[in-house]
């Protein structure tokens, strides 16, 4: 068995909390625990949670957009979380992102090729001519024609933006794309269009993904392999198909539940969970999901349950599951 | 019960809105209607002039740039386009409820949650203050808030959106409202907390009979709270039917497309899309607006308008759509 292009071992990111004048630490907010996984080359990986999960603060820890507290992430083969920062510019071509909000992670003064054309500059990757063929086939790879290369971001809609977007992120030809919401602010018909981008561009370029959304029936159409994040810690992980097939954390089995889709929409008995999810600057003891969990016992609030997995790769962090 | 009136008929409803680059016709001839007790769903993408048909019932666009230029809202018999502001501010908080995607921009910041719909009850229903107040506690307890009297205490920003949502809901219910206009209402919540949000509404309606309009872009959601849906694209109707229907049979193209880009869970791969996108609203087709995407169209769809058809129940706007439903029977029968 090869090595993994990404693993990411015992992850974790407490933020400060600060208040009053002098700017006193008052608590921290626990965003992400212990979070381990690998991601092979070439696999579409997909880390679903709602807000708070901590899924993006992992994305953005992975890539050392923050740094993480806890943990290590090695790339293959590199320890990112150990890299001095002066190093970080050579593994950012190798690492890229891809933001939700395609209207606030476009400069506004900067054209189209301006901004694919920004890390091959940067890069040092191609100049004049071979630049500007460069570019044109990026756009090309998006869906976008060579005519817009000059025009500015106002000039496009969500989709397109969000396309551009993506071009950038491909300009670098990097081994690994983290795709952060990328299509949650878009409309649903435009969203089909960006996932089948995502799902083409994996196909052609054998990309390596870490596709983080709330939205589990979108995460399943392009993901191999499913994460499912609660209150800063991974509860389950399965391979897509199985996850849907026969969910086991009682997390997953709810949010699979509340999820509206159209076709199994006949007014089905729900799991509707109770309460909200508590704050991660006092997360509760034992297991994250107890206050809210159908089937919790106390021994749920003595410890956390570990992340236990059966050889089908199909694992969950449930006390009531693992010891049936 | 067909014959009883409806609450609410929308006849050709025609709001615009000025801006610089030009006329924008946001909504451009809608027409509905809505029974008591009815949940209707308007559902549409962005720009498809659904949250501006809710506002220019409540005849709450802001002019300029905006302007209702033609039709009529009945609301139990009366034009509400036509009524003074003043009779206008009655109706609304007493017989139509609204509540919105943020309910934070429609809560205010320094008053308490509990003198908000303490206050609301007061203007609407009169009374004491104290007998107020222990009604606020009361109706926050009905929408599922827990220690109801500690939380009537918290001010906006100390909720969690979901609990917002619960109080704005507390206060529609409140005032005993006929209909209840939901614009967007659980969009910017999370899933789980959204299926407790349409719970409540659901349950809301069935204990009181309440009439509800939801605007949302979320086809998952329509199919879970609807009893009728109506499809907007591009300012216009172009299909109503009730909600199995058209979910299980949808007559217009692009009805059919919205429905198969919706991810399945249990299925991966590529989905079903709808190519290209929306028309500019500066700019709209001179025939269908749906058809320089349409993967039915012939040259005549987009030459001229195309009228809203009743096939029966329901309505569609598609010069095509047997031709489209033929086909797609002996597709099936092959």
């Amino acid at each position: 068995m090869t090595a993994p292009l990404l693993a990411v071992r015992g992850l974790g990111k407490e933020f400060a909390l600060r208040d009053g004048p002098f700017g006193r630490v008052t608590g921290t907010v626990k965003a992400v625990q212990d979070v381990s996984f690998d991601i092979r080359r070439g696999e579409v990986v997909g880390l679903v949670g709602e807000s708070g999960s901590g899924k993006t603060t992992t994305g953005r820890a992975i890539l050392r957009l923050t740094d993480p507290t806890a943990g290590s992430v090695r790339f293959d083969g590199i320890d990112v979380t150990a890299l001095p920062r002066r190093d970080l510019r050579a593994l950012r071509r190798r690492m890229q992102i891809v933001f939700q909000d395609p209207f606030d992670s476009l400069n506004a003064r900067m054209t189209a090729a301006e901004t694919v054309g920004e890390a091959l500059t940067i890069h040092g990757l191609a100049r004049g001519r071979a630049r500007r063929d460069r570019i044109a086939d990026l756009l090309a790879r998006v869906g976008l024609p060579p005519a817009v290369m000059d025009r500015h971001p106002r000039a496009f809609s969500g989709g397109q933006r969000q396309r551009i977007g993506i071009a950038r992120a491909l300009a670098v030809e990097p081994d690994f794309i983290v795709a952060d919401e990328p299509v949650s602010a878009l409309d649903l018909s435009i969203q089909a269009q960006i996932v089948n981008l995502l799902i083409d561009l994996k196909q052609d370029l054998g990309l390596t993904l870490l596709f983080i959304s709330h939205d589990l029936a979108v995460v399943e159409h392009i993901s191999d392999r499913i994460l499912v994040m609660y209150l800063g810690r991974i509860v389950e992980a399965a391979p897509a198909r199985r996850l849907f097939a026969a969910p086991r954390h009682p997390y997953t089995r709810a949010l699979l539940s509340a999820a509206p889709g159209v076709k199994t929409a006949a007014r089905r008995e729900r799991i509707i969970l109770k309460g909200e999810i508590p704050s991660p600057i006092d997360p509760p003891s034992g297991c994250v999901f107890r206050t809210r969990c159908p089937i919790a016992t106390p021994a749920c609030a003595a410890r956390v349950p570990p992340l236990t997995g059966t050889a089908d790769g199909h694992a969950v962090a449930c006390l009531q599951q693992t010891s049936e | 019960m067909a014959d009883a009136p409806p609450l609410l008929r929308v006849r050709d409803l025609r709001t615009r809105f000025t801006t610089d680059a030009g006329t924008v016709r946001a909504v451009d001839g809608v027409s509905l209607t809505l029974r008591r007790g009815e949940t209707l769903c308007v559902l549409g993408e962005s720009g498809s002039g659904k949250s501006v048909t809710g506002f220019s019932i409540m005849n709450l666009i802001p002019a300029p740039p905006g302007e209702i230029v033609g039709g009529s809202v009945l609301f139990a018999g009366r034009d509400l386009l036509a009524l003074p502001e003043a009779e206008m501010q009655t109706i609304r908080g007493n017989d139509i409820a609204m509540i919105f995607q943020e309910p934070l921009s429609a809560l205010n910041p320094v008053y308490s949650v509990g003198e908000q719909i303490a206050e609301a009850i007061r203007r609407h229903r009169g009374g004491t203050r104290r007998a107020a107040r222990a009604r606020a506690v009361e109706m926050l307890a009905t929408v599922g808030i827990p220690e109801p009297a500690r939380r009537a205490r918290d001010y906006p920003h100390e909720l969690s959106g979901g609990m917002r949502q619960r109080v704005m809901i507390a206060t529609a219910r409140a005032c005993r409202p006929k209909l209840l206009i939901a614009d967007e209402p659980t969009t910017a919540l999370d899933v789980t907390i959204q299926a407790q949000i349409l719970d409540l509404i659901r349950r809301l309606q069935r204990d009181t009979g309440l009439a509800v309009l939801f605007v949302t872009h979320d086809v998952g959601v329509a199919a879970e709270i609807a009893d009728r849906i109506v499809v907007m694209y591009a300012g216009q109707v172009v299909e109503e039917a009730p909600a199995e229907a058209l979910l299980a049979d949808p007559k217009m193209p692009y009805t059919q497309g919205l429905l198969k880009s919706v991810p399945t869970p249990g299925e991966d791969g590529r989905l079903p899309m709808i190519p290209g996108q929306v028309p500019d609203p500066l700019r709209p087709p001179a025939g269908c607006a749906f058809a320089p995407r349409c993967p039915h169209a012939d040259a005549d769809c987009g030459a001229a308008p195309v009228a809203l058809e009743d096939i029966g129940g329901r309505l569609v706007r598609c010069r095509r759509w047997r031709a489209i439903a033929g086909a797609a029977g002996r597709e099936a029968a092959a």
